[in-house]
């Protein structure tokens, strides 16, 4: 998953990343094929170079060698609602089948079976980044058709669609599972499977979304990480192990 | 400076005369400078029915909710960063324990932009924000305002002025003075919304030093009352050139939080067991002080010559 979502990064764009996985994504694709990409964490850290694996996403670290600190107003309004941010990171409890997420609540709002931590800024990436990015495994319990709590909208939902609510960004255009990568269809924003890792079937696949999975026509077989990948994940970025296991990678 | 100017004090005297049973209280610190020097003191007095504002509890919160000082949590992310969930939190939420807990939740920018608003002394504050979320349909508090230019729908928040802030910064003057470098958070716009201000700070400087370098300085004088040196006041979040995040420290939280009887022993051993910071760094013991203590990296000044 790491691997696959540094793949989505292109050299000098200006990233909103998360801590975990997406932090690992960033710091690799910054290692391989897009040296000049610009993190920004919701903290305030631009730019930043950071030279441990940050465990929270306002490690010293972050500051460090960094371009530019700015407060969290500035993060919000300029920077984000300003629509200079290209790319967003979101995972989430769970994903729905037009991409809509829930970080809030599992069960009812008032008498949640599990409180979840919130939005933090999930909610503002997923409506003004330019295009975002959710890393989730596949599974029923992770992608229901419908989620329990709207916390960070997609592109369908009971308020409507992102056209008709005027959201600045695009949305989340790529999911990346650790099976493959779900994309919108452009009729109706549901998102279906568009790309399998090699030797995942797709038939199996289907059965992991909590909704009648549809597969894209023109389905394509993603090519497996390469052994730099691999080994910058497990020895450079992230020895300790502390989000990837080997299978993730 | 004459000494009428010096508003020095001790924690015991800040929070005594500061932070009063029913208030709305911000400790704020993203992750850097959140001051648990100030929560422990506000444990030991026992101060209660607060409502408490932050972005993100964290730990700290946890702790005074665990305490039993809290009666509504004001917040836009509540987990502990990179670990998990925040168990005192979830025991007040899910089993009203020790005592139920109102809940008021909005994201990171509405609650930023509450306090904008608290600061720049409005009523509210717009931001494109919440459409499609069902975060409006859960606080009442959201709402929406037709722009009198464009006619555009846009989210309100209102503003946010707490009876009193707290925030931990790495110097100051006597004054009150105060120069923050690394993660800013929204130290500032907390401060100048609150009421009244408690600054919590690693060393106490001269004046001249503060002169020096005006443009390191976050929150003026004027809007201080009380200003507190508690070295290490922040530990087991973090204060740039000065110590590291003590990241083992919430690891361990997880299993100290999720056991009510190992928080209730906790909170006895490194809060009502000491009577302040110096006792609490005393308990922590010398290897871990040594082992977070910052290797030093100089920013070259600048000319502030004319």
């Amino acid at each position: 998953m790491a691997v696959r979502a540094a793949h989505e990064l292109g050299d000098g764009e200006v990233v909103f990343v998360g801590i975990g996985l997406p932090n690992l994504a960033c710091n690799l694709a910054r290692a391989t094929h897009a040296p000049n990409l610009v993190l920004i964490y919701e903290s305030g850290a631009v730019g930043a170079v950071p030279d441990r694996l940050p465990v929270s996403i306002g490690d010293p670290a972050l500051v460090t060698g960094s371009l530019a600190v700015a407060t969290m107003a500035d993060v919000f309004q300029f920077y984000l609602q300003g629509g200079r941010i290209q790319v967003g990171f979101l995972g989430g409890a769970q994903v729905d089948r037009y991409g809509n997420i829930n970080s809030t609540v599992i069960g009812p709002y008032e008498k949640p079976k599990v409180r979840l931590p919130g939005s933090g800024g999930a909610c503002e990436i997923a409506i003004h980044a330019k295009r975002v990015i959710v890393v989730a495994p596949l599974t029923p319990r992770t992608f229901p058709a419908s989620v329990d709590f709207i916390t960070s909208p997609g592109h369908n939902g009971k308020y409507g669609t992102r056209s008709s609510m005027h959201l600045p960004g695009a949305g989340p255009v790529r999911v990346v599972t650790d099976v493959g990568v779900l994309e919108p269809a452009s009729r109706d924003g549901e998102l279906e499977l568009v790309a399998i890792y090699p030797g995942v079937d797709p038939e199996e696949t289907k059965k992991k979304a909590g909704w009648p999975l549809r597969v894209a026509p023109n389905l394509t077989v993603l090519p497996p990480p390469t052994q730099k990948e691999l080994h910058l994940l497990r020895d450079v970025l992230d020895p300790k192990h502390l989000y990837i296991e080997k299978r993730d990678a | 400076m004459t000494d009428a100017g010096n508003k020095i004090m001790s924690m015991r005297d800040a929070v005594a005369r500061f932070v009063a049973d029913g208030d709305c209280v911000v400790i704020e610190g993203f992750t850097h400078l959140i001051c648990f020097a100030a929560a422990h003191e506000i444990i030991r007095q026992r101060r209660r029915d607060l409502t408490l504002c932050r972005l993100t509890p964290d730990l700290i919160y946890d702790q005074l909710i665990a305490a039993g000082c809290a009666k509504k949590l004001v917040f836009s992310w509540a987990g502990n960063p990179g670990v998990g969930s925040l168990h005192a939190l979830r025991r007040a939420v899910e089993k009203q324990h020790p005592q139920a807990l109102e809940l008021e939740e909005y994201s990171h920018f509405g609650l930023v932009a509450r306090l904008s608003a608290g600061a720049a002394k409005l009523p509210f504050w717009p931001l494109r924000d919440y459409q499609g979320s069902d975060l409006p349909a859960v606080n009442d508090k959201i709402r929406s305002v037709t722009c009198p230019y464009t006619s555009e729908v846009i989210a309100t928040v209102p503003a946010l002025n707490p009876d009193v802030t707290i925030v931990h910064a790495q110097r100051a003057d006597r004054g009150g003075n105060t120069q923050i470098w690394g993660l800013y958070g929204v130290q500032k716009e907390a401060a100048f919304a609150a009421r009244r201000v408690i600054v919590v700070v690693e060393e106490i400087v001269d004046e001249k030093i503060v002169r020096g370098d005006p443009n390191r300085t976050l929150i003026p004088g004027i809007i201080v009352d009380a200003v507190v040196c508690e070295p290490w006041g922040a530990h087991p979040s973090y204060a740039q050139g000065y110590y590291d995040r003590d990241n083992e420290f919430y690891v361990d939280w997880e299993d100290i939080s999720r056991d009510e009887a190992a928080l209730a022993g906790w909170l006895d051993d490194f809060v009502h067991g000491v009577a302040d910071r110096a006792g609490y760094m005393k308990k922590l013991g010398d290897d871990r002080r040594k082992r977070l203590s910052a290797k030093p990296l100089i920013s070259p000044g600048v000319n502030y010559g004319f």
